[in-house]
């Protein structure tokens, strides 16, 4: 019941006029941001973050702003996957499957609107998880202490490789990259300088949304210098689009697979080093196992449309509990998310829940506004968003790249900082040719301060023993998860990341 | 190889973070732990993975060949200079240049780049500055 007024709370604050343009304005860019190739939700929120920060925006509505980029860019990625056969963002790798040979068949019209829906049940169901799951998830937190909450930085480090991951030592690599960056300026305990070698710039510690912006957005477009891929993708390759609601009969087919891939991408979004990716991959894969008697998925099977959707939308929706509820994201956009709270100095974990609980529930009222807005965008409006695809990417990155200017150059006006932020763009290009994880170090210049902040806390209280960090049951219990989280890819890993890769080929060698 | 060499540098990067920790003055006030303790540990988990990259490296990466990496380098320098120039020439005229730069880098035609250039810098300046009261650099024009 508590839950029911609190989220009548929750709407009362994201319907206002400034609020519902914003999520208006967030979805359409999300749905934009996701359906181009090149650029995923978190780049696409990487990029806004510093304008909703120099615009002046509260914390409620630049959360609103920016989730409703991320809920629209995990719509938006499906068109491309459907339409050009070139998933637009990680996540609608798998919808590329099913979605592409329907298109082919013709049936273009009925897969985006169908995969709109699954979108829909997925996001819907998910927020409706969060609601329910996250306050819970609030009542562990607080029984943590600083021990405890060193543990639980420590286990989002360790899974955040995830299950696919083939090279942990890369990922631990990028997590101590991420955390030794963050501790660079002056020391919040003692008050010393630390690795500034005398830069006064450097005193106050690097900003994380510059390391953020240069990582995700700068290095996108030294990848597109580099591989000269100037044109567009839509070039020469014409859909036609055909009718724009699926019909009835689809859409009951689907029904048992979209609520049941719903909940399982939920889970797979809650959980450490799972995220949306994922989520679409067993979401896929267990429908394929339970349904496909005929062997028609991967032929342009409706149901394989629905299950990816369904299940990357909710996983992106389960992703948030984690972020609002312990302040530790588990998947990449999540914890540019983080970056946005931590900016606007609001503490995420146990305490926004009871400290600023206009922010969570204004939110969470704005995620369901927002997805009804995204239905209405991705149904019969999702002819202009195909249009975009036509934009060539030698127009497009030029105005990405100086965006990320704009963007950080309003917030500091200081040049040195934007010298940072190319600096950090090399990097990430070079990182990323190495095939080392982007997200851990992002997550490493954010969660620093906090985890070294709680190890010197609880080793303090404790008189200086160390190990205090092991005295709970709660403490020992993260630290179990955290290592087989950390080991269990070194056994699995190669196998799922194989099976991901290896049966997009194969379905792609069948249908061609 | 490439992994190898990574492995190498991050090793040594590791070691050069040791030194500067340790080179950290401590103040007289501290906490049981003090400044150094954490960023050492990170010291030892860079300094183990980088070593564990070196000796068990990936398959080979597919790098570009001189000519991209040229074409990277001389774009990291047309940046480099507009973050230089923006405070001297403006908003406007510096983010034509670089814009411009990148859409004929990437394949416009000269035409098509100018326009690209153009288009980009007085959009974001109506659009971010004229409507949304963002400051951007002025420069001697006052735009």
């Amino acid at each position: 019941m508590e839950t029911l007024a609190n989220l009548g709370d929750g709407f009362a604050i994201a319907i206002t006029w400034q609020n519902l343009l914003l999520a208006l304005l967030g979805c359409f860019l999300g749905t934009i941001m996701g359906a181009l190739p090149g650029l995923g939700p978190s780049n696409g929120v990487a990029i806004l973050i510093p304008l909703a920060f120099t615009l002046g925006l509260g914390a409620t509505p630049s959360l609103i702003l920016l989730t409703s980029v991320y809920y629209g860019a995990m719509y938006g990625g499906r068109i491309s996957s459907i339409l050009l056969g070139i998933p637009g963002d990680e996540p609608a790798m798998m919808t590329v499957l099913d979605g592409h040979p329907m298109a082919r068949k013709g049936l273009a019209g009925e897969a985006l609107s169908l995969s709109g829906v699954a979108s829909f049940v997925g996001a819907f169901f998910a927020t409706c998880g969060l609601i329910f799951l996250a306050p819970q998830l609030v009542k562990v937190a607080l029984l943590f202490g600083p021990a405890e909450y060193f543990a639980l930085f420590a286990l989002a480090f360790m899974t955040l490789g995830g299950v696919s991951s083939t090279n942990q030592a890369k990922s631990a690599f990028a997590a101590a990259l991420g955390l030794g960056l963050a501790t660079i300026g002056v020391d919040t305990q003692t008050g010393v300088p630390r690795f500034t070698f005398g830069e006064v710039h450097l005193y106050d510690g690097l900003d994380f949304l510059v390391a953020i912006v240069g990582l995700f957005a700068l290095s996108e477009v030294f990848i597109f210098l580099e591989t000269r891929h100037g044109g567009s993708d839509a070039e020469g390759s014409k859909m036609k689009i055909g009718r724009l609601y699926p019909p009835l009969s689809m859409l009951k087919q689907c029904t048992p697979t979209m609520l049941r891939t719903s909940f399982l991408g939920f889970l797979a979004g809650v959980l450490p080093g799972a995220g949306a990716s994922l989520g679409s991959f067993i979401s896929y894969s267990m429908e394929k196992r339970l349904v496909d008697k005929e062997g028609t998925f991967g032929t342009g099977d409706p149901r394989g449309v629905a299950a990816p959707e369904a299940g990357n939308n909710a996983a992106a929706g389960g992703a948030l509990v984690p972020m609002l509820a312990l302040g530790v994201p588990g998947s990449g956009t999540t914890a540019v998310l983080l970056a946005v709270l931590l900016a606007l100095n609001i503490t995420p974990g146990p305490l926004l829940f009871t400290q600023n609980p206009d922010v969570v529930w204004g939110l969470i009222a704005a995620l369901f506004i927002a997805n009804f807005m995204l239905l209405a965008m991705n149904i019969p409006m999702v002819g202009l968003f195909t249009r975009v695809l036509m934009i060539p990417s030698r127009i497009l990155m030029p105005i990405v790249a100086m965006v990320s200017f704009v963007g950080i150059y309003g917030i500091s006006g200081s040049t040195f900082d934007l010298l940072v932020m190319i600096g950090f763009g090399v990097m990430g290009w070079g990182l990323r040719k190495l095939d080392v994880p982007l997200v851990p170090i992002i997550l490493g210049t954010l969660l620093g301060n906090a985890m070294e902040n709680n190890l010197r806390r609880a080793v303090t209280i404790d008189n200086g023993n160390w190990l205090t960090l092991i005295d709970s049951p709660l403490a020992i219990t993260l630290w179990v998860i955290a290592i087989i989280g950390f080991i269990l890819p070194l056994i699995v890993g190669a196998r799922v990341k194989a099976r991901m890769h290896a049966r997009r080929d194969e379905e792609g060698s069948i249908s061609d | 190889m490439s992994d190898r060499i990574f492995g190498v540098v991050g090793v040594l990067l590791s070691i050069g973070y040791i030194f500067a920790a340790l080179a950290i003055e401590e103040s007289f006030l501290s906490d049981a732990v003090g400044p150094k303790a954490f960023p050492l540990i990170i010291a030892g988990i860079l300094g183990i993975s980088s070593l564990v990259i070196a000796l068990r490296p990936d398959p080979e990466p597919h790098w570009p060949s001189l000519a991209r990496l040229v074409e990277i380098a001389a774009a990291v320098v047309v940046l480099i200079l507009y973050a230089e120039l923006l405070p001297v020439l403006g908003f406007v005229i510096a983010t034509a240049f670089a814009a411009g730069y990148l859409a004929w880098r990437l394949g416009s035609s000269a035409l098509e780049a100018v326009l690209t250039g153009i288009g980009t810098s007085v959009g974001i300046y109506v659009i971010f500055h004229l409507v949304l009261g963002l400051s951007l650099a002025r420069g001697p024009f006052g735009f």
